[in-house]
């Protein structure tokens, strides 16, 4: 056991250039040769060793239904890096790496495979120092969670069993539930097996440099926060946009639809991240009891046949190719009711916020690839202008661009060149990558190393998972009730309804 | 792109750096810094332009490289331009400086920096004995030297110890982060008992090794044995700390890959291969307020030479 009074002599809290590195541990990924894995996980775990952030003796275990040999394993990962991996491939970085790559064949019903896992395990604590501390990384189905925790469980695997200065953790993705009663389920399960506290829920978003600074921009800085209200704003407009279509995903997708997807998790996140009060501190717990705050006072706005809208892509031409609608897409049925498109108008009730709507909107097959936050302002109270003077001015705005072309960009009013008094819109732009880097961390490295550090702040605990269902539930039951969705030509923002809801009050959706 | 403007002024270039900007635009993005870099009208200057432009990718920066060059030339200045594909995320504005100017570097730099933006000098080369002094590292909050470019590293290093004011810092010191993280965690894990003394190794004239044993010899206030390394090994090649349960071992014989050992723990390999000047001056840049445990390794070395001395007597 740590002494209470034991201080690490050569540590200094203003050191800053000491990297964060974890402890002696080790991460186990299920559903290992999944395309997340492959893509983002191994990668991540790569360009973690390569900044020399891992511990010595970090081990990475992969448990999958192949008839692989570690070496085998070891070649999968390698080839993920090789594509995938943020930083430049250095031999001696991988060398290092690959000593602690095991693979464990099973399926997640298998008794023995759990007990080979177990064995696996104690072993790499013996030979490389792992120190009895895992992350159990479920890149699965959620149907399988059960199963898995369990198993986890019944072979010691788990937190329960372990001396106290070990710790066993786990981290799940998305979907956490499909409404707030699954989720409550869910919760349950894994609760059942792990303690809360080590339980991890990935939230990618949160892992952005750029959803990071939202705290920053808002609370470091004197400029903003004294307008950041009722007062000034007028309405805030978070948008996830995707140009892609759902190809090959009707497996996950169908029933799911896009208010499940996107608005439940990453939209709900980002607003809260808008809307939340200033923290005390940033400790875990006072970000989280701010973001559940928030949350509690958020509702959705009806009547729903006027305040929210859903739409399904159709077949047409986007961008220069001919795509399929999703009613044609391989796997969908023909009378599918999933949605690609929603848009929901939701209400902080809180004195800040009292009489600000949030739209929230996110779709498959629109304009472009684009995820933002706007908070529109109002308009000047009196203008000293004469009408033609300002026709050409809108109002002013603040957007957060999350991605791509992570930054900054205000909105105003400015005087065109000329003899004549003209006032049109011109914008300030703050470039993350040009200020700072051209390469931020991935999201994944980030919060990989903060599952190893155990620091929680940027994963939703369960009690935001399920407010976050709270605010969605009533708008998915009016859905289910009435009929099927709306659809939209592929490459455009939207169908007609969603402008609609704006249009009522006198606004629009901005073109992001 | 690369714009020579040979014997001109400050006023020609900074008009000629407007016009750059109203013409393409392509220097008006976000820059966070002035970083100075003086140093010698030689060979060594494109590398460590070249340094500098790495570095400038995760820090855009106005790069104004202060080239002195011989004294006994005609004053003038010839400049250079290099923006675009030519001068990583910012701008590159060379300044070769000849007669009495050589001396004044600072009148033709100060025209130059930044609006508002924090200044940053870097002596890639040969340093002043005391950089906050020196008329360039006054103008600056920071000031990077390299103890290990000099003649006399260890000498240079001692001098800066002496003349340390806050804002200094050398690329030395950097080199040794990663060395200094292990040890930290090290320390981290059981069993937590103090430790008793501890032994350096490294070359004779490895500032880095230097700056590590004072280090050690200032937060752990035990006594630390400076020891060289054998022919053929380079920079820093090994730390010990003794404890009562047995010691902890970092040890780098090859420059490339090093072995930790503690009780308790398997051994273990780790990639510390030494590191490039851009990594290190990327490092520098990040922060820009005093380094106070830099200081204290300064310090530190005081420390190590009165044991030296205690020891031999």
């Amino acid at each position: 056991m740590k002494p209470q009074n034991w201080v690490n002599p050569l540590r200094d809290e203003r050191d800053k250039r000491l990297p964060r590195i974890a402890g002696p541990c080790g991460l186990v990924i299920f559903g290992v040769t999944g395309d997340l894995s492959r893509k983002k996980l191994m990668p991540a775990v790569y360009d973690l060793a390569n900044r020399g952030l891992l511990p010595p003796g970090f081990s990475l275990v992969g448990f999958a239904r192949r008839d692989w040999a570690d070496q085998d394993f070891g070649q999968q990962v390698h080839d993920a890096v090789r594509e995938h991996a943020r930083t430049p491939f250095k031999e001696s970085v991988w060398a290092r790496l690959a000593e602690g790559l095991r693979f464990v064949p099973g399926s997640f019903d298998d008794d023995e495979a759990f007990a080979r896992l177990a064995k696996t395990v104690a072993a790499l604590d013996e030979e490389r120092g792992t120190g009895g501390n895992h992350a159990f990384y479920l890149s699965i189905p959620p149907a399988a969670f059960p199963t898995v925790t369990q198993q986890l469980a019944e072979h010691g695997l788990a937190g329960g069993d372990q001396p106290p200065n070990v710790w066993r953790r786990v981290v799940i993705e998305k979907p956490f539930g499909h409404d707030l009663a699954s989720a409550r389920e869910l919760n349950r399960v894994v609760n059942a097996v792990f303690e809360e506290e080590s339980v991890f829920r990935i939230d990618h978003y949160l892992g952005k440099e750029t959803v990071q600074n939202i705290l920053a921009l808002r609370f470091a800085n004197q400029l903003f926060e004294p307008i950041w209200n009722a007062n000034y704003v007028d309405h805030v407009q978070i948008t996830m946009a995707e140009d892609i279509g759902l190809a090959g995903r009707a497996g996950y997708y169908d029933g799911i639809g896009a208010a499940r997807d996107v608005i439940q998790n990453h939209l709900l996140q980002l607003l809260a991240f808008t809307a939340m009060e200033e923290p005390l501190s940033f400790e875990p717990s006072q970000l989280r009891a701010e973001k559940v705050k928030v949350l509690r006072a958020t509702k959705a706005v009806g009547p729903f046949d006027q305040t929210t809208a859903r739409g399904q892509y159709a077949g047409g031409w986007q961008g220069g190719v001919k795509v399929r609608g999703l009613l044609e897409e391989e796997g969908f049925a023909p009378d599918s009711t999933t949605e690609t498109y929603a848009a929901v108008t939701l209400a902080v009730q809180n004195r800040r916020w009292a009489g600000v709507p949030f739209y929230l909107r996110t779709g498959k097959r629109l304009g472009r690839r684009v995820t933002e936050i706007a908070v529109i302002f109002k308009r000047a109270p009196h203008l000293p202008f004469d009408h033609t003077a300002t026709e050409e001015l809108g109002q002013n705005a603040l957007v957060i661009r999350v991605q791509p072309d992570e930054g900054v960009t205000l909105r105003f009013g400015s005087k065109v060149p000329g003899s004549t008094m003209e006032v049109r819109d011109v914008t300030m732009d703050f470039g993350y990558g040009h200020a700072f880097t051209e390469s931020s961390p991935e999201a994944y490295e980030r919060l990989i190393l903060d599952v190893l550090l155990g620091e929680p702040s940027l994963f939703p605990a369960n009690e935001e998972v399920e407010l976050s269902w709270q605010i969605l539930d009533p708008v998915l039951e009016h859905w289910a009730r009435s009929g099927k969705p709306e659809p939209y030509a592929p490459g455009s923002w939207g169908p007609p309804s969603a402008d609609a809801i704006l249009a009522r009050s006198g606004r629009h959706w901005r073109r992001p | 792109m690369i714009i020579d403007l040979p014997s001109t002024t400050t006023s020609q270039l900074n008009a000629k750096l407007v016009d750059l900007r109203m013409r393409g635009g392509a220097v008006a993005l976000g820059r966070v810094l002035t970083l100075v870099i003086a140093t010698d009208d030689s060979v060594e200057l494109e590398d460590a332009i070249e340094a500098a432009n790495d570095a400038s990718r995760m820090h855009p920066a106005r790069i104004i490289v202060a080239a002195r060059g011989s004294r006994s030339a005609a004053p003038r200045i010839d400049a250079q331009i290099r923006v675009g594909g030519d001068a990583g995320a910012g701008e590159v504005i060379v300044l070769r400086l000849y007669g009495a100017l050589a001396r004044q570097a600072d009148s033709a730099v100060v025209p130059l920096l930044l609006p508002d933006a924090p200044i940053v000098t870097w002596w890639p080369g040969h340093g002043p004995r005391n950089p906050a002094a020196d008329p360039l590292g006054a103008l600056a909050q920071r000031r990077i030297t390299d103890s290990a470019a000099e003649k006399q590293p260890v000498r240079a290093l001692r001098a800066r110890a002496e003349h340390y004011a806050e804002g200094d810092t050398d690329l030395a010191w950097t080199r040794l982060t990663l060395w200094r993280a292990q040890l930290v965690a090290a320390l981290d894990l059981p069993p937590y008992e103090p430790v008793t003394s501890a032994t350096v190794t490294g070359q004779a004239d490895s500032p880095s090794t230097e700056l590590l044993a004072g280090w050690l010899a200032d937060y752990l206030r035990v006594p630390v044995d400076r020891v060289k390394a054998a022919e053929g090994e380079q920079g820093i090649v090994g730390v010990r700390l003794e404890r009562d349960s047995g010691p902890i071992e970092l040890y780098r014989p090859d420059g490339r890959i090093g072995t930790l050992t503690q009780p308790g723990q398997p051994t273990r390999r780790i990639a510390l291969q030494r590191r490039s000047v851009s990594d290190v001056l990327t490092e520098e840049l990040h922060r820009l307020d005093p380094d106070e445990i830099y200081a204290r390794a300064l310090a530190g070395l005081r420390l190590l030479k009165a044991r030296r001395k205690a020891g031999a007597a």
